[in-house]
């Protein structure tokens, strides 16, 4: 029986190992922070802002002449600014910051997502225990994590009849697939050790599934949830579009429909940033969390 | 002795089923085991030394006869017969005091107050000397170091039989007698009866009080069973040159070198 599961190796696990053999670093004074410091920075930081600025210059280039059909990064500062500069300002019930509107896509994915995680997990749990569920149910989960999120947008909006609760549900049901997978396989990858001794100790099923399979499936867990997390990025931007209210969505799409083209690219760049500070805040739970998993 | 034996087994089978193939790896394994008794078990690879164990600790099931413990018989695990694992099988996510208290949390919820079982747990430590190490985790420890805190875990179920698959297998030769010295200790000051399994002569001459030897498998049987009259406590320095010990040796080195020498299985 094959299982595809949506994963990378559970890498943070590896990591965390490495961490642990690690001598602790000798006390370093404090001009030695300050070069380590530096060092990171040349590293870490140095390198995308130059890229950045390249790409500006570039991008300045090909789009300067007055023919060019896209806004070039000095129009759209032209343009753009106060979105820009204020993320937070209110000028009216439709017309607010880019980071109002952000926070307004954040709450519908906390909840979607949220649901999809605690729903993803209970039901990985069940299916990984079970063989014949698994043999089941995985071909259908393969199936259904391939359906684009917005084709299920018209059957919500029937279902709920209202755009809020139509737009979370797409978002629960575009992350819960790989929540889902991703539990089931680390639950039957729980090795047989630990299986025999939570027999041994007696432990109920609810001891089991908080002291054995939570944290001996958390990084499979983990990995799900961050693709869960990305994909509901994805799913909110289009199914606002869509529904309308004042995510950033529909900001792009009521941008396009007043050709506020420059408008659009500052939204898309917050979208981008949002969706890697996602990605980076669930990895860094991930890697808080799993610390410990890695099998001695 | 007159009353029944403590640990019986008695008529064990096992047979393994996989699609039309079966596999009969144990047939007729009979024993009595009196209270307080160190039994070792030792045969060749793979003749089911550790399909015996997991069905006394009740992780397997017996095809036919059974396992009676105290009057009951055997049919599921549980912390009466606590398990010393090959591979210690720590949880890594807990610390070495965690990994003993989930055991003794267990076992003692509603018979024992916070403070006592934090007593308990740091008891059972303080047996195996890994007190120092108590807040580290699993992966932060050595392999000897490892074992130790498992056997603190099953020590600290208070068990009425200790479970020893090739407890010591994986360590090297000064930490292994190390800890065959603490495991010799903690049965003379608790008088638990132990059950173990080895790979190695000496360390089953030296330890028990009677040595089980199995026949090569498929359907290993008991071959012999040979009394260690050496009396304790035991020194390993002494018995260098002791000939009850020496004897003891010889015998089990023949069975399982001579009369029963491993064969390739087919
Ligand atoms: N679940 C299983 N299904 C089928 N065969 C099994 C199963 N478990 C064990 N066996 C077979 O039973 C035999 C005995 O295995 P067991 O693990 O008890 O040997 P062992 O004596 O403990 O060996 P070792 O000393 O190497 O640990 C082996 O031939 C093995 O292939
Ligand atoms: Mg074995």
């Amino acid at each position: 029986m094959s299982v595809t599961a949506l994963k990378e190796p559970p890498q943070t696990a590896r990591r965390a190992s490495a961490q642990v053999v690690r001598l602790a670093p000798a006390r370093s004074s404090l001009s030695a922070r300050f070069r380590a410091a530096g060092r990171w920075a040349a590293v870490n930081i140095i390198p995308p802002l130059v890229v950045t600025v390249l790409l500006l210059v570039l991008w300045e280039m090909l789009c300067a002449s007055p023919t060019a059909t896209l806004p070039s990064p000095s129009r759209i500062w032209a343009e753009s600014k106060d979105l820009i500069v204020d993320p937070f300002f209110v000028a009216g019930p439709q017309d607010i910051g880019l980071g109002l509107r952000v926070m307004v896509s954040l709450q519908r994915v906390a909840v979607g997502f949220g649901l999809a995680a605690i729903v993803g997990v209970l039901l990985g749990a069940v299916i990984g225990q079970s063989v014949w569920a698994m043999r089941g149910l995985d071909p259908i989960f393969q199936m259904l994590r391939t359906v684009p999120p917005l084709a299920w947008l018209p059957l919500a909006l029937a279902a709920f009849r209202d755009s809020n609760p139509s737009a979370i549900f797409v978002i629960f049901i575009t992350a819960i697939w790989p929540v889902i997978i991703n539990t089931a396989v680390g639950i039957r990858n729980i090795p047989q050790d630990y299986r025999n001794v939570a027999q041994v100790l007696r432990l109920n099923p609810l001891e089991f599934f908080w002291k054995i399979m939570l944290p001996s499936a958390a990084p499979y867990i983990f990995t799900g949830l961050r693709i869960g997390v990305g994909l509901s990025w994805l799913a909110i931007v289009a199914a606002e579009m869509l529904t309308g209210g004042v995510g950033i969505g529909f900001f792009i799409w009521d941008a396009w429909n007043s050709s506020r083209l420059p408008d659009i690219i500052v939204a898309l760049v917050y979208i981008g940033v949002v969706g890697f500070v996602l990605d980076r805040l669930v990895a860094g739970i991930s890697a808080i969390v799993t610390r410990g998993t890695a099998s001695a | 002795m007159s009353h029944a034996p403590y640990l019986q087994f008695s008529q064990i089978g096992k047979t393994f089923t996989r699609g039309a193939a079966t596999t009969e790896v144990l047939k007729e394994v009979s024993l009595d085991i009196a209270k307080g008794e160190y039994i070792s078990i030792i045969g060749h690879s793979g003749c089911g030394k550790s399909t015996l164990l997991n069905i006394v600790a009740g992780l397997t099931g017996a095809t036919t006869g059974g396992v009676i413990l105290d009057g009951r018989e055997v049919n599921a695990p549980g912390p009466d017969r606590a398990v010393v694992f090959q591979n210690h099988s720590l949880l890594p996510w807990l610390t070495v005091y965690d990994n003993v208290r989930l055991a003794v949390d267990k076992v003692f919820s509603g018979k024992r107050s916070r403070a006592e079982r934090d007593a308990w747990t740091l008891h059972n430590l303080e047996l195996v000397q890994m007190t120092h190490a108590k807040d580290k985790r699993p992966a932060e420890i050595s392999g000897g170091m490892k074992q130790r805190v498992g056997i603190a875990r099953a020590l600290a179920m208070e068990p009425k039989v200790l479970l020893l698959d090739e407890p010591f297998g994986a360590l090297d030769a000064l930490t292994r007698a190390h800890l065959q010295d603490s495991v010799m200790q903690i049965h003379a000051t608790l008088g638990n009866t132990i059950l173990m399994i080895t790979h190695d002569v000496d360390e089953a001459v030296l330890l028990s009080d009677r040595i089980v030897m199995m026949t090569n498998g498929p359907s290993a049987r008991i071959g012999e069973v040979l009394d260690v009259n050496l009396v304790r406590p035991r020194k390993r320095l002494d018995l260098v040159s002791n000939a009850t010990y020496l004897k003891a040796r010889e015998a089990v080195l023949k069975f399982l070198h001579e009369r029963h020498r491993f064969v390739e299985a087919a």
